[in-house]
């Protein structure tokens, strides 16, 4: 029990996909432009994530070695046309808010690479805590980002104005305005840890 | 007496230049074109200079302070950040916006870099770019010089790009008023004369070489020739001057070999024609030096000079 939490956490803060690890950047710089937009990619990655860590750790001994990466994408990309399916039926707009970063959760390295290193070499169970620990990871990296960068960047939050009065910074919800908080929070946690050390 | 003691391996020149007495020659060589700007937008100008300036030193200093680093705000580097900053902007721009930009300008563009001589890019125009990209209404709204007040009036450039006239007759100016800075633009880029002037004793002082600034200018001058542009306007008009003579010339941020500096030149020239023809804002030369500066280390590898005696 105390192992499979262990496999939760871990996705979280020490080995965060996004802070740490440093994988599928290319989504989060895209979609972080607000917090709405950040929840909807969060909801498709975790629910992505987690289904195919869970299958690919029940075939993982059937799958052949030589053509383990095209079985992987062949299950993510089901996964994948569901999240689409759904999100065009019933949430439209933000199907559009997204736009082509839905489908590009098949090569979405997070989810690739958690096939790989760990649902391909480890049973159902903790697997299954591995996507879902990474997926919250993902989550809350995006939620920071998109949130930086909506109240700053348009005066916003979750699409509401805030009450108080400055002028947003129009480069915040720019490409360079994503690059620049990604990495000024990377500093800032590698900072944060070199203290505590 | 321990400090006198010097110990450094050959050859043992001793010389009084030094960080602080470059910059600072090269601060002094900014003041007419300061001072006519002043003159020709009035005191709106002067506050934007001394709010920019007042904010890189004070960056500078809190961020060396707080990374306990030696404090070196007194070898003018941040000082000619901030002045070059405030150059770069229109005369009435709100003072919080060039305060934040000469912020932005010493803590990411130079600060996160390591400092002085680590820096990839130019941190002047570092904090122009930003600025650019985060508040662009305040700077592309340009005063009518002479009237010192809120009136403005389109800078050259940018009639030509929007198709508002395609001559100098059409907007009203001569070369004199180019030249003297009888127009729309930017605190410190509208009187080329007084760049020249501050150029001319940097060349005497042999502070900067011709290479970067003729090369940049010339290959303007040519581009714009080539593709049915007035050489001469392109050449008198926008931040060509101060760009050329004083930012692409930055130390830390442009190649070591002369031939290097040429094709920095060159490259920063082509990428100025290119903007301003057919990009979309009207002026380049901000983004031109930008680009420039990407490419210095890769230029710098591609002329290395022969060692003596070697193949």
């Amino acid at each position: 029990m105390k192992k499979l939490l262990r496999e939760f956490t871990k996705g979280i803060f020490k080995e965060n996909p996004i802070f740490f690890i440093v994988l599928g950047l290319c989504p989060t710089l895209a979609v972080s432009t607000s917090v709405n937009n950040a929840i909807g990619m969060s909801a498709a990655v975790i629910f992505v994530l987690v289904f195919s860590n869970v299958i690919i750790s029940m075939m993982r001994n059937i799958i052949p070695d030589k053509i383990r990466i095209p079985c992987y994408i062949v299950v993510i990309a089901s996964f994948v046309s569901i999240v689409e399916m759904v999100m065009k039926a019933y949430t439209p707009e933000l199907d559009k808010a997204l736009g082509v970063y839905v489908p590009l959760i098949v090569v979405n390295c997070i989810i690739l690479g958690r096939a790989e290193a760990f649902a391909s070499k480890n049973p159902v169970l903790p697997s299954f805590m591995d996507g879902l620990g990474m997926g919250v990871g993902f989550s809350l990296a995006l939620l920071i980002i998109s949130s930086i960068r909506e109240v700053l960047g348009s005066g916003k939050f979750a699409g509401y104005a805030i009450p108080v009065a400055f002028e947003p910074a129009s480069i915040l919800i720019l490409a360079p305005g994503a690059l620049l908080v990604l990495g000024l929070l990377m500093g800032g946690i590698k900072w944060i840890k070199s203290l505590r050390s | 007496m321990a400090d006198k003691f010097i110990v450094s391996s050959s050859p043992h020149f001793v010389k009084k230049e030094s960080v602080a007495s470059i910059m600072w020659t090269v601060n002094i060589a900014l003041i007419p074109a300061g001072l006519i700007g002043i003159g020709i937008f009035g005191k709106a100008g002067a506050w934007l200079i001394a709010v920019c300036v007042f904010a890189a030193m004070a960056t500078e200093y809190i961020i060396q302070k707080g990374r306990r680093q030696l404090i070196t705000v007194s070898d003018g580097s941040a000082f000619m950040t901030g002045l070059l900053l405030a150059f770069n902007l229109p005369a009435h721009c709100p003072l919080w916006v060039g305060a934040f930009g000469s912020f932005f300008a010493i803590a990411i563009g130079k600060q996160a870099f390591g400092g002085l001589g680590r820096n990839i890019f130019n941190p002047a125009l570092v904090g122009r770019a930003f600025l650019m990209a985060a508040w662009p209404k305040y700077l592309t709204v340009f005063n009518k010089p002479f009237v010192y007040d809120v009136v403005t009036q389109a800078t050259p450039l940018s009639l030509l790009k929007e198709g508002k006239a395609n001559s100098m007759v059409d907007m009203g100016l001569t070369y004199w008023d180019l030249l003297l800075g009888n127009k729309g633009g930017c605190l410190g880029e509208v009187c080329v004369l007084a760049l020249l002037l501050g150029g001319i004793y940097l060349l005497y002082k042999k502070i900067i070489t011709w290479h970067i600034p003729l090369s940049f200018i010339l290959s303007v001058a040519i581009f714009t020739y080539i593709f049915k542009g007035d050489p001469l306007f392109h050449i008198l008009s926008g931040g060509l001057a101060l760009g050329a003579v004083f930012m692409a010339t930055d130390y830390v941020t442009s190649p070591i070999t002369k031939t290097g500096q040429v094709i920095f030149g060159v490259v920063c020239g082509l990428l100025t024609g290119v903007i301003r023809l057919w990009g979309g804002y009207p002026e380049g030369v901000c983004y031109a030096i930008l680009i420039a500066n990407t490419l210095v280390p890769l230029i710098d590898r591609f002329v290395k000079p022969r060692r003596y005696g070697m193949a």
